[in-house]
């Protein structure tokens, strides 16, 4: 079954819905066939996916030391 | 590295607590507001991107939500209301300090002029982060995430680190849905540049970045 190619540019714009996995079947079998062959492409999605997953840890985004204590403070 | 807590969504026992803040017990609006704290934090911080304000600002949202707290309405996530609040009062405070012009965040409609172009760095590896120290992860990813523009940061924070559904991000936001992935696509992107070119190459070890051009 033949594959209708997809261009950098259109799959660029389409990388964020890929990671969510949002985009219908047809167009993420382009995105994959494209990914196979083009190194570029495929550099961008995992440069994308990392840092999608880095910021999904919470670690480096917590309150300041003292958050809770000064906030109740305020509300008494 | 350590995964965000789940926080167990138990509405019933939140609509107790309500109950109980509108019969004027402050102690229950603590526990209400408490598992929020840092979701709120993060919020005000998306917006006005440095930490005394955001704090500020996450305060003064707390107060109004306990002072309005008779019009939650329970068909909506108390969450999603207290965060609305705190966006609502970080983007008035940001106003006040003509920071940024204002309507960058006023109109949804707008530009997203034409396609954000990934630069072309053909060759970066996967982010070791526990071959990397906390701090210098912590002040690479911030300093990252303050270089982008409030309107792309706050999408971010509230879906990637948030973790809230494109529906719940719209509604805080005042977005279509389709204006959030837009938004959402261009702040992961720009992320992406503002990390890649390296914190001095830190995230490669010895390689020179290749320089690609697709066309």
């Amino acid at each position: 079954m033949k594959v209708i190619e997809i261009s950098c540019i259109e799959v660029w714009r389409e990388i964020s819905n890929y990671l969510d996995e949002v985009i219908n079947p047809e167009l993420r079998q382009r995105m994959e066939a494209h990914f196979d062959v083009c190194r570029h492409c495929k550099a961008i999605l995992d440069g994308t996916g990392n840092v999608v997953k880095l910021i999904a840890d919470g670690e480096p985004f917590e309150v300041p030391a003292g958050f809770s204590e000064r906030l109740y403070r305020k509300l008494r | 590295m350590s995964v965000l807590p789940q926080h167990q969504f138990d509405s019933s026992a939140e609509s107790v607590l309500i109950q109980r803040v509108c019969d004027g017990d402050k102690e229950a609006f603590y526990e209400l507001v408490r598992p929020y704290e840092r979701a709120i934090y993060l919020a005000a911080k998306s917006v006005l991107g440095n930490e005394a304000d955001a704090e500020e600002s996450a305060q003064e949202a707390v107060l109004k939500a306990f002072t309005h707290i008779r019009n939650f309405r329970a068909e909506s996530k108390f969450s999603t209301w207290l965060i609305q609040i705190t966006i609502n009062e970080a983007r008035m405070k940001l106003r006040k300090q003509h920071r940024q012009l204002y309507d960058s965040l006023d109109e949804p409609t707008s530009d997203e002029q034409g396609d954000y172009w990934p630069r072309d760095y053909a060759d970066w590896r996967e982010i070791p982060s526990e071959a990397l120290q906390l701090k210098q992860l912590r002040e690479a990813l911030n300093k990252a995430l303050n270089s982008l523009e409030p309107k792309y940061r706050e999408v971010l924070v509230l879906r990637d680190i948030q973790q809230m559904s494109v529906a719940e991000t719209a509604t805080v936001l005042g977005l279509s849905e389709a204006n959030v992935r837009t938004r959402l696509h261009r702040a992961r992107l720009q992320m992406r540049d503002a990390l890649a070119p390296g914190i001095d190459g830190a995230w490669i070890r010895g390689r020179d970045w290749e320089r690609v051009r697709p066309w």
